[in-house]
């Protein structure tokens, strides 16, 4: 049976995958739309540090970010400059590293939904006089309906199976940075093996039947 | 002359081949506390005997399922006595082959200079925001450190602070990189020719937990691995006696 501890870190597990998800919609929606659009020369490198995640192991990502936001770090100094602290071994912290490792995921489905809109509506909305943001809000944003939909999921359901960045930077706190996946590695770790598979096959499932109504969905689409 | 030569040849030719057949290779699983020493007596032992010594590091724990689930170490170098002695009554480690490599100590350390006192009265202070240490499940410096904690009646007003690292390795690398001010790590990792590497600390006084004491053992695999036989050897000679002490273990 899941314990106290099980039901503590997937309620923190979905905290921050949700958190993760509200900020990377927000801050990955002008960059995908920059990426689209723009033809700047920093288009090329833009475009590959935000697909770094892909292939970088999350190690890597969480040793630098335990370096930077250490209090020799940048991050670091500019947070305990701002009076926050440092970032490690807290929530905050691991949204962050999740922002982070999550970003092409949330990015990558956003800039092409954008890319299939093509230049044809814009330039409608422009001889009818519509601004920037009204277009944005009430050509673009509808079109691109289905793309923020595979971008918010994906980022969700990749910000909960996050493990190597969480271990980095966390620090194993219950009920602060405890996240299933470290969960499951101590209790592996620790032979308990029952309360591993509970949440291990918690984990099977939920990964399966997002990416079968997100496949579902697009094969619906197409027809 | 040519003859000579010839013959020389081929007893130079079985010479080699008479080492090649000889040399083997032997997979180790070590406690991430005995990382550096364990490094350097295998580079001694591997010139010395001509085996090959092949090294994993991490938490004990982790070892014992990996080992359990049929993981292919050879030789295990516990920082425990009781995982050892556990593997041995499962079956897993061949009977009889365990013996004491180390004795660890646990030291309190900061990266900071003037952070930790000389007596550990820190942790009675309280005036830091995260205290380190591995994982008491599996990890035995984590379990021996809570240990410390409870008998310096101190465990319950630090349990907020408390971060853990997945083995010791990785909560030397907290407080290394200065986001924990201070945590239990094994001395030899802050322990080098005779002093401390940097900042300050406070070597845990050995009554306030149980003993440190790291024993190895021959798994199931290695049982006919003249290898790990021959590192066996190697770990108990003064030479790696010389290396493990120059890392403030005891013996």
């Amino acid at each position: 049976m899941p314990s106290a501890a099980d039901f503590a870190a997937i309620r923190l597990t979905l905290e921050l995958a949700a958190v993760t998800t509200a900020i990377l919609l927000v801050v990955g929606t002008p960059l995908a739309w920059w990426l689209a659009r723009t033809r700047s020369r920093l288009k090329g490198v833009i475009g590959a540090v935000v697909a770094l995640p892909l292939v970088l192991p999350p190690t890597v990502i969480g040793f630098y970010l335990l370096v930077t936001m250490g209090p020799h770090g940048p991050i670091g100094q500019l947070t305990q400059a701002l009076g926050i602290g440092l970032l490690p071994f807290s929530f905050a912290g691991l949204v962050v590293g999740s922002v982070f490792y999550s970003l092409p995921f949330v990015v990558q489905p956003l800039q092409q939904a954008f890319e299939a809109i093509g230049e044809r509506p814009l330039e409608v909305a422009a001889t009818l006089r519509a601004g920037a943001l009204d277009t944005f809000f009430s050509v673009v944003l509808p079109l691109a309906r289905p793309g923020f939909v595979t971008a918010a999921v994906l980022g969700f359901a990749h910000t909960v199976g996050e493990f190597g960045v969480v271990l980095m930077i966390g620090g194993n706190i219950p009920e602060k940075t405890r996240v299933v996946s470290v969960q499951i590695y101590d209790h592996v770790e620790a032979l308990e093996y029952a309360q591993a598979h509970w949440l291990s096959a918690g984990m099977l499932a939920f990964s399966f039947l997002v990416l079968f109504l997100l496949h579902s969905r697009k094969s619906g689409g197409v027809r | 002359m040519r003859a000579i030569l010839a013959r020389l040849l081929c007893a130079a030719a079985a010479v080699l081949s008479c080492a090649a057949a000889q040399a083997a290779e032997v997979s180790v699983a070590v406690a991430a506390n005995f990382t550096a020493p364990m490094q350097k007596i295998a580079a001694v032992f591997e010139r010395d005997t001509g085996h090959k010594a092949r090294l994993a590091f991490g938490a004990t724990g982790k070892f014992y399922a990996q080992i359990r689930n049929g993981a292919p170490f050879e030789l295990f170098l516990s920082a425990d006595d009781t995982t050892p002695a556990k593997l041995e009554e499962d079956g897993s480690a061949v009977a009889g082959s365990r013996f004491t490599y180390a004795i660890g100590k646990l030291v309190l350390w900061s990266a900071q200079a003037g952070v930790v006192d000389d007596q550990g009265e820190v942790l009675k202070r309280g005036a830091f925001a995260h205290l380190a240490v591995a994982n008491p499940k599996t990890a035995p410096y984590g379990a021996a450190a809570l240990e410390v904690l409870r008998k310096l009646g101190v465990a319950e007003a630090l349990a907020p602070k408390l971060v853990t690292g997945e083995n010791i390795a990785q909560t030397h690398q907290f407080v290394a990189t200065g986001n924990a001010e201070l945590g239990f790590v094994a001395l030899s990792q802050v322990w080098a020719e005779g002093r401390l590497s940097g900042g300050s600390a406070w070597l845990v006084p050995a009554e306030l937990h149980a003993p440190l004491r790291q024993d190895a053992v021959i798994l199931a695999k290695g049982r006919d691995n003249p290898a790990a036989r021959a590192l066996v050897e190697y770990l108990r000679g003064a030479k790696a006696a010389a290396i493990i002490k120059s890392y403030g273990y005891g013996q």
